[in-house]
C-alpha cells in the first residue's frame, strides 16, 4: 500500500468539518483514489464536537471507521483533547490556533498549529471558510489528495452555488501557503 | 462512468428509483433520515407518490396497498420503527405482496441508540412478526452495493411475490462512497396476474391471508414452504474472500465484513491464512457454501456487532465438523480491525 | 315477466356469513347498488377490515384486499395515491375505525385522501363476541363492560363523525342507520353520494353507519331496532355533519 490516511476532521458543531470531509473525500475521487467518507451523526450535531472520517487510499478500504488515525484537523480544543491521544506515530495534525492554546498541548506529536479561523476572517473575510482553509494546511503535510484536485473537488461540490467557489478556492490556497 | 460520492443511504434511493419505484411511505428515524428526505424532492419531481405516513405502521400497510395493486413500492426505517412494522411484514408474506422493507440498523434493544448495530439479524431472517414466513434478505456492504441490491430486489420481490428486507446499518447507510450508477432505468416490468387492478374482463381478485376453511391455511404454509425452497436453491449470494487454503474462515456481514477484510489482510501479510465467506443474502443462508469449507482444520469465525446471532446459522451449517469461533460487540460498539487480528492469531495458536 | 329487483352486480352470489337480523347484509348492499349505479365496479377495489367485515371479499364482486386490524386507511392510501383512476373504499367496524385505527383512521383523513369510508357502528366487538367498542353507549353491558360502560373506568363513546368534521381536508360526512325502510333509503343516497364525491375528485367521504347487532347486544332483531332508535341514536344523532363539497 502506497497511500494510505485515515483522517479525522473535527470541530464544533457549524464549523463545517462534516462538508469538510466531503470535499476531501471528493478531491480523492478525482485522484482515482479509494475513499470513503463517515459522519458523527445525530445527538454530535447539536452542539459539542462534530467530526467526520476520511479514508483515502490506493487499494480497496475495509473500514470507513478510523481505528488507526494518521490524519487529524482539530478546529478547536475539545476536539484536539479527544483526537490527540488516538493519533497514531507520525501523523499529520493541524490545529487551530485561533481557538486553542498551544501551550495547553504538550505532546511528543507533531502539531502543526495555525490560526485557521483569524486566516479565514481576516484573509478570506469569511469566518465561514475555516474549515477549508485547514483542508489546504492539510493536504500540503498529507501531499494527498493535489492541490489541483481539492480545486477540481470544489468545483463540483458547489456546482448549485457557484459563488461560493471562488471564496473556498482562496480559503484552500491560504491554508495550502500558510508560513 | 464517473462515480458519484454520495452516502449509502443515498445510493439506496438511487437503486430503488432506477428499479422503477412509484412510490415511496415513510417516518422518521436516525439513522435513515437521508431515504425519506431525499424520496421527498425525487418522488415529488417525477410526479411518483411519497408520504411521510403518521406512524411506521401506517407507512408499512401505505405499501401493502400500493403493492397489492402491482406497484413498486417501499418503506425504510430503523430498528425500532422496523418493530413497529413486523404486523405488515407478516400480512404481506401471508398475503405473497412483494415489497421492499430497509432497515439501516442502530444500537437496541428498546431505543437503544443511533449508532450502527447488527442486532436484527433474527428479527430479519428468523420472522420477525408472527408465522411461519421468511423474508428474502440482503445485507450490503458498501454504498455501490446498497444501489445494486435495492435495484435488483424489486424483480426478486416480485418473481417470488415475497417481501424482501434490505438489511443495512447507520454505518454503511451513512458513510458516503464513489458509487458507479450504472443500472440501466427500469421500464418495463413483469405482467402480474394476481394484483388488484380492476375486475374490468376478468373475474374479481382478493388478496388475503385469512385462510378458515378446513386445511386452507396449512396448504397455504405448504406452498410457502415450497416457494421458500426454490428460492434457497436459487437466490443465495455469497463473497468469497481467500477461502481456498483458508485456515480460518470469518463468517461476517455488512461493515462487520469490510472491517473483518481489513484484519484478513493484515494476517495474511503474518503468513496466517485467513479468508471469509460474506453472506451478502441472510436469508437465503448460504448453509451449502459454508459446509463445503467446513472440514478440519479449518476453523470458523463469526464476527458481528451483536453478541452472536448469525453464529448460529453458521454452526447449523458447520454441523459440528469444524469449530466456530465468536467476536461481537453490543450496544452500537465497534468491533476493530485490530480485535478481530488478534482473535485470528489467538484462533491460530 | 320483466324482473324489476334483483342482486347487484357488484355482490356476489354467495350467501352472507353474518348474524340474522345484523346490520352489515343491507349496507353491503346499499355499496354495491351505489357502485352498480355508478358504473365503477370494474375499477373498484375495496379494503376489508378485521372485524365482523373481514369476509368482506367473499360479498362484493369486486377488487378486494385484506389489511390488518386498523389499518384499513393506510392501505387505501397506498392503493389510491398509487392508482388515482380506481375508486378506493374502506368498509370498518367500530373497534377497527375507531379503536386499534383510530391514528390512520384521523391521519388519512386529515390528509383528505380523495376515498369513501363506509363506517359500520354497531356499539361493540361482534367479531370476538360482543366487547366494549369505542362507541359503546354509557351503561351499555357488553363481555367487558359486565356492569355498564361507566365513564369514570372506560370513557365516554368516541364520535369520530364529529371529531373529523373537525379536519379541515375532510369534505363530507354524515351519519345514517339502517333499521327501517325511510333510514335505509337515506343511507343509500348519503353512500351514493360519498362514492360520486370520489368519482367526482372532491376528496374524503366518511359515512357511518349507525347498524343492529341483536346477536351480540342480547336481544331480538325487533328489540334490537327499537333501541337503535330509543337509546343508540340519542348518543349518535343522525345527519350530515359536514359537506363542503357543493
Amino acid at each position: 500500500m502506497n497511500t494510505y490516511n485515515e483522517i479525522i476532521i473535527a470541530g464544533l458543531g457549524g464549523q463545517g468539518v462534516l462538508l469538510a470531509g466531503t470535499i476531501l473525500a471528493q478531491s480523492a475521487l478525482e485522484q482515482n483514489l479509494k475513499t470513503t467518507w463517515f459522519p458523527s451523526y445525530g445527538a454530535e450535531m447539536r452542539g459539542g464536537t462534530a467530526n467526520s472520517t476520511v479514508i483515502i487510499s490506493d487499494e480497496e478500504i475495509g473500514s470507513p471507521i478510523a481505528f488507526s488515525p494518521s490524519g487529524l484537523i482539530a478546529l478547536n480544543a475539545l476536539s484536539l483533547n479527544k483526537f490527540l491521544p488516538r493519533m497514531i506515530e507520525g501523523s499529520s495534525i493541524v490545529a487551530n490556533s485561533s481557538l486553542i492554546n498551544p501551550n495547553e498541548f504538550k505532546s511528543d506529536k507533531n502539531i502543526n498549529f495555525i490560526p485557521i479561523s483569524e486566516i479565514a476572517d481576516k484573509e478570506i473575510g469569511n469566518i465561514k471558510a475555516a474549515n477549508m482553509v485547514a483542508i489546504g494546511a492539510l493536504i500540503k503535510i498529507l501531499q494527498v489528495p493535489s492541490l489541483d484536485n481539492v480545486l477540481k473537488a470544489l468545483q463540483i461540490a458547489f456546482a448549485k452555488k457557484p459563488t461560493l467557489i471562488e471564496v473556498n478556492i482562496k480559503a484552500v490556497n491560504a491554508g495550502y501557503n500558510y508560513k | 462512468m464517473v462515480k458519484k460520492l454520495v452516502k449509502g443511504n443515498i445510493a439506496l434511493c438511487e437503486g430503488a428509483l432506477a428499479a422503477g419505484l412509484d412510490a415511496y411511505f415513510g417516518y422518521p428515524i436516525t439513522p435513515q433520515n437521508e431515504v425519506p428526505a431525499y424520496m421527498s424532492n425525487k418522488m415529488v419531481t417525477l410526479g411518483k407518490v411519497f408520504v411521510q405516513a403518521e406512524s411506521e405502521l401506517a407507512a408499512a400497510n401505505m405499501v401493502l396497498g400500493a403493492c397489492a395493486t402491482g406497484k413498486r413500492a417501499m418503506t425504510s426505517s430503523s430498528s425500532p420503527g422496523i418493530s413497529l412494522k413486523q404486523e405488515a411484514i407478516s400480512y404481506m408474506a401471508g398475503m405473497e405482496i412483494p415489497s421492499i422493507i430497509v432497515n439501516v440498523q442502530r444500537g437496541g434493544p428498546g431505543l437503544g441508540n443511533i449508532a450502527g448495530s447488527q442486532a436484527d439479524y433474527f428479527q430479519a431472517v428468523k420472522g420477525g412478526g408472527h408465522g411461519d414466513y421468511h423474508l428474502i434478505v440482503f445485507a450490503p456492504n458498501c454504498a455501490q452495493e446498497m444501489y445494486e441490491v435495492t435495484y435488483e430486489a424489486f424483480d426478486i420481490a416480485e418473481k417470488y411475490k415475497n417481501p424482501v428486507m434490505i438489511l443495512s446499518d447507520g454505518i454503511v447507510g451513512q458513510m458516503m462512497e464513489p458509487v458507479d450508477f450504472n443500472k440501466e432505468q427500469k421500464t418495463s416490468f413483469s405482467k402480474k396476474d394476481w394484483c388488484l387492478d380492476g375486475c374490468k374482463d376478468r373475474e374479481p381478485r382478493s388478496i388475503k391471508s385469512l385462510l378458515m376453511g378446513d386445511g386452507a391455511l396449512e396448504q397455504h404454509n405448504l406452498d410457502l414452504q415450497k416457494k421458500y425452497e426454490v428460492i434457497k436453491a436459487n437466490e443465495v449470494k455469497a463473497e468469497l474472500y481467500q477461502v481456498e487454503d483458508a485456515e480460518i474462515i470469518i463468517v461476517a456481514y455488512g461493515i462487520s465484513s469490510r472491517i473483518s477484510k481489513n484484519a484478513i489482510k493484515s494476517a495474511r501479510t503474518k503468513g496466517i491464512k485467513a479468508g471469509m465467506i460474506r453472506p451478502i443474502t441472510l436469508w437465503p443462508f448460504p448453509t451449502e457454501i459454508i459446509k463445503k469449507y467446513s472440514k478440519p482444520p479449518v476453523k470458523f469465525l463469526t464476527v458481528e456487532l451483536s453478541l452472536g446471532q448469525m453464529i448460529e446459522d453458521v454452526r447449523l451449517a458447520v454441523n459440528g465438523v469444524s469449530s466456530v469461533d465468536f467476536l461481537g460487540k453490543a450496544g452500537g460498539g465497534i468491533v476493530s480491525d485490530k480485535d478481530v487480528l488478534n482473535k485470528i492469531m489467538e484462533l491460530k495458536k | 315477466m320483466e324482473k324489476i329487483f334483483s342482486r347487484p352486480k357488484a355482490l356476489k352470489d354467495n350467501p352472507l356469513s353474518y348474524c340474522p337480523g345484523c346490520g352489515h347484509g343491507i349496507i353491503h348492499r346499499l355499496v354495491a347498488e351505489a357502485i352498480d349505479e355508478l358504473g365503477i365496479r370494474e375499477r373498484t377495489i375495496a379494503v376489508a377490515p378485521v372485524g365482523c367485515a373481514v369476509f368482506a371479499y367473499d360479498y362484493f364482486n369486486f377488487d378486494t384486499t385484506e389489511a390488518p386490524h386498523g389499518r384499513p386507511p393506510a392501505v387505501a392510501t397506498g392503493i389510491k395515491r398509487t392508482n388515482p383512476d380506481k375508486i378506493v373504499f374502506t368498509y370498518q367496524g367500530d373497534g377497527d375505525l375507531a379503536a386499534i385505527g383510530t391514528a390512520e383512521t384521523i391521519h388519512c383523513a386529515n390528509r383528505g385522501e380523495n376515498i369513501t369510508v363506509i363506517f359500520v357502528n354497531n356499539a361493540n366487538y361482534g367479531m370476538t363476541g360482543g366487547q366494549m367498542a369505542p362507541t359503546t353507549l354509557i351503561g351499555q353491558v357488553t363481555e367487558t363492560t359486565p356492569f355498564g360502560r361507566d365513564p369514570l373506568r372506560e370513557g365516554y363513546p368516541i364520535k369520530v363523525a364529529e371529531l373529523l368534521a373537525n379536519l379541515e381536508a375532510t369534505k363530507y360526512i354524515e351519519r345514517v342507520t339502517v333499521f327501517d325502510a325511510p333510514h335505509i333509503i337515506q343511507a343509500k343516497k348519503a353512500i351514493k353520494k360519498a362514492f360520486q364525491n370520489q368519482v367526482e375528485g372532491k376528496g374524503y367521504s366518511f359515512i357511518e353507519v349507525i347498524s343492529h347487532c341483536p346477536v351480540d347486544w342480547g336481544k331480538t332483531p325487533l328489540e334490537s331496532v327499537k333501541w337503535v332508535e330509543d337509546v343508540f341514536l340519542k348518543t349518535f344523532p343522525l345527519g350530515v355533519i359536514k359537506d363542503t363539497t357543493k
